[in-house]
């Protein structure tokens, strides 16, 4: 099908083979590629009760039908899994440049099962694919390797690697590439690791056959043009994501010491403007971006580079930890690219621990002599690298992960583990934003921002309002959001550029030659997300409503300070956001998609027994 | 008429050499494009933009004038009186005379614009 390359590549790491299967035209029908691909292969090819660090998992990795194309945007890939942080569905998204890579090289998918018994990196130059030894790159930073790689192989080589933290199998370890893109999030980086995987270079040489070109040459020439003068184009290129920091602080929702409150009173010092003024280098694109959020800095103070930080890395890694000094952040960022963790679980996990410490349930011994107080850079550098390395009692234990550290330590911990099914919140806090929190009771990977990014709605709707309508914007972005991740491309055009849906659907048509409506992509939107519940809900034993759980801090405690201050989410108002999402998504009362609800979106001959 | 490029501009996302295949070729292949960006990263960071800049020094070594100038005064190269014989490839300075195995000729940059469109930071530009 045109879009496509109609080829899977799959690699078996145990024996070593590695094989090329046609994509099933079907599968392209109805979950097209990226997450979509990747959920439907996850159902269809990883059983349930298998190890996410065992042979039986696999990952993933898979562009969508626009990747690599024209179209704005077009530079995103998924990797998916089972992931070892929560135990259920997992997918990660990544930008940059491989994704495109892998197009060019001629593959919908790569497909990575079994375990190697050895270190080794896959090589792929259009169709020679080797598994060649890693021996020697074991134990190198993220960006190190990728420069040796680079200086090996030749710059058009397109490189993802694993860190440090990766190879220790921590459970949230990240996959880097592009000398700072990540697909961060669940452990993707932990499964190459346990699969003994160090890296991935690709380089592809064909093209993309599109059915109509001139007409797929002409939209996206017309949607490059509606980014472009778009009002809020220059300020969102100026600044990227950093410029939400001072919309949150001044809205409550920075997170502020393990997300005690939703503003901080050093943020000023870590506004996008200062980022911007004294440490950014250049704007770094991922392909096909008309609007690069990235910023390649560097920092004098610390002599290093870093794509970033990012605002959820301001976030998690600056004012979650009590952090103001901009360029102190960027090395935070750094440490955890090169060691190759999630910077949003890290820095969740490193602020529970310092809520643990300043309140006396961690003391400095076990903390293996680090001041793990609130704003301490040195003692959240420390923690990082002893994170990645699992080094002494309490780096090896927030390796686990918040939700599992926990449990391990007690005495009322867990009411300040800010998590939804094991996935460390990312940085919006909720204490009083309904619909957001419901975005992250229901977000499918557990509490990431990505799947709806409903806070801005919260605001303008009342933040403590509970109504159908509210969650029913939860659904809607939950549609939208993740379609993009389906098609291979980046949402942030829609989202901050405010380019028109209108592209989508007939862009899609002119590329493949099928005809496909807005709704149709919606409903295949709509088929994904059930899909990846029904993972949950085969994968892990006694799934259902309890693991849409809120993080208590946000339906117990009051925030802090800032201009919540006092506000909090009552249990009872979550649960009522609850039902009216259950309801609204046609799942029963323990949150398990109804057997009509299947029937309706396709599902139905799929997951088969599992049904409720 | 030439195309200009800003490296401090550059953002790096290729969309650039998209626009060039498509026009050239009609395929969306960057490796087909007649200009290139060469990242220098993680140190210090920049994007570097290759582009032709009409020196004509291609056309005066060619051996058999397969390359002319358009309406617009902008060289190319004619596919079938190109013999690959890839003088003007080591000829010229900026190295933007490009080959491949599954092309049987070489092509250049022919200064159309389609690349100024897509350029979400306006490092591309056209001028004389």
């Amino acid at each position: 099908m045109n879009g496509y390359t109609g080829r899977i590549l799959r690699v078996n790491l145990s024996d070593g083979t590695i094989t090329t299967e046609r994509t099933p035209r079907e599968v392209m029908r109805d979950y097209l590629g990226g997450r979509g691909l990747g959920a439907y292969l996850l159902w269809t090819e990883v059983p349930a009760g298998a190890d996410p660090l065992g042979p039986e998992n696999k990952l993933f990795i898979s562009p969508g039908p626009l990747s690599g194309t024209l179209f704005p945007g077009a530079g995103k890939m998924d990797f998916t899994t089972r992931s070892p942080l929560t135990g259920g569905y997992a997918d990660a998204s990544m930008g940059g440049m491989l994704t495109a890579e892998i197009k060019y090289a001629g593959y919908d998918s790569i497909i990575l099962e079994g375990v190697s018994d050895e270190p080794v990196y896959l090589y792929i130059d259009d169709d020679t694919v080797e598994l060649r030894d890693a021996s020697e790159y074991w134990g190198m930073g993220s960006f190190a390797l990728e420069e040796r790689l680079k200086d090996e192989l030749g710059e058009a080589f397109q490189i993802a690697t694993i860190g440090p933290a990766g190879e220790n199998l921590v459970k949230y370890a990240c996959i880097n590439h592009d000398f700072g893109r990540q697909a961060g999030r669940g452990g993707v980086g932990t499964v190459m690791g346990a699969k003994n995987v160090k890296a991935i270079a690709v380089r592809g040489t064909g093209g993309i056959p599109i059915a109509d070109v001139d007409t797929f040459t002409r939209l996206s020439r017309e949607a490059y043009r509606e980014c472009k003068e778009a009002d809020g184009f220059k300020a969102w290129t100026r600044y990227g994501t950093m410029i939400v920091t001072s919309w949150c602080d001044k809205n409550g929702a920075l997170p502020t010491r393990n997300f005690q409150s939703g503003s901080f009173e050093d943020a000023a010092d870590i506004y996008a403007p200062v980022f911007r003024h004294s440490i950014v280098v250049t704007d770094k694109g991922c392909f096909g971006c008309p609007s690069p959020c990235g910023k390649y800095s560097h920092s004098k103070k610390h002599d290093i580079y870093v794509e970033g930080p990012e605002y959820e890395t301001n976030g998690m890694l600056g004012s979650d930890v009590g952090l103001s000094d901009i360029e102190d952040i960027a090395k935070a960022n750094q440490l955890c690219d090169e060691l190759g963790l999630d910077t949003i679980s890290a820095g969740g996990c490193i602020a529970w621990a310092m809520e643990c410490y300043e309140k006396g349930i961690l003391d400095q011994e076990q903390a293996d002599g680090l001041d793990l107080r609130f704003g301490n850079a040195e003692a959240t550098f420390g923690l990082i690298e002893r994170i990645a390395k699992r080094q002494g009692w309490l780096g090896n234990l927030l390796a686990e992960g918040v939700k599992h550290a926990a449990a391990e330590v007690g005495q009322g911990s867990e009411k300040w583990a800010v998590h939804v099914k094991g996935m460390e919140q990312s940085a919006y806090d909720t204490h009083s934003a309904t619909s957001m929190l419901l975005a992250y009771m229901t977000a499918d990977v557990g509490a990431h921002h990505n799947r709806a990014w409903a806070i801005t709605y919260d605001i303008a709707e009342g933040r403590d309002e509970v109504s159908p309508k509210k969650a029913a914007k939860v659904i809607e972005l939950q549609h939208i959001r993740p379609l993009m991740d389906v098609l291979g491309c980046c949402r942030l055009q829609w989202v901050e550029l405010d380019m028109s849906l209108d592209h989508y659907a007939p862009v899609m048509k002119a590329l493949t030659g099928v005809e496909i409506s807005w709704e149709d992509l919606l409903q295949i939107s709509e088929r994904v997300w059930n899909l990846t519940r029904m993972i949950w809900v085969r994968d892990v034993e006694g799934f259902g409503r309890e693991w849409d759980a809120p993080a208590p801090r946000f339906v117990e405690e009051p925030a802090a300070s800032g201009p919540t201050e006092g506000q909090f989410t009552p249990a009872e108002a979550a649960q009522q956001m609850l039902d009216y999402y259950y309801d609204q998504r046609g799942w029963d009362e323990n949150g398990i998609p109804t057997p009509e609800t299947l029937e309706r979106l396709g599902l139905a001959d799929l997951v088969g027994a599992h049904s409720s | 008429m030439r195309l200009y490029a800003d490296n401090a501009k550059c953002s790096g996302c290729r969309a650039c050499l998209v626009a060039c295949s498509l026009h050239l070729f009609g395929e969306n292949n960057p490796k087909k494009a007649a200009l290139s960006i060469v990242p220098h990263f993680p140190a210090p960071g920049t994007f570097e933009v290759k582009v032709c800049t009409q020196c004509g020094q291609c056309a005066d070594v060619c051996p058999v004038d397969a390359i002319h100038q358009n309406d617009e005064g902008a060289y190319y190269v004619d596919p079938d009186e190109c013999t690959l014989c890839m003088l003007c490839v080591d000829e010229c300075p900026e190295g933007v005379v490009y080959s491949r195995p599954d092309v049987d000729y070489v092509w250049e940059c022919d200064a159309c614009g389609d690349c100024v469109d897509v350029c979400g930071p306006d490092a591309l530009w056209l001028a004389d």
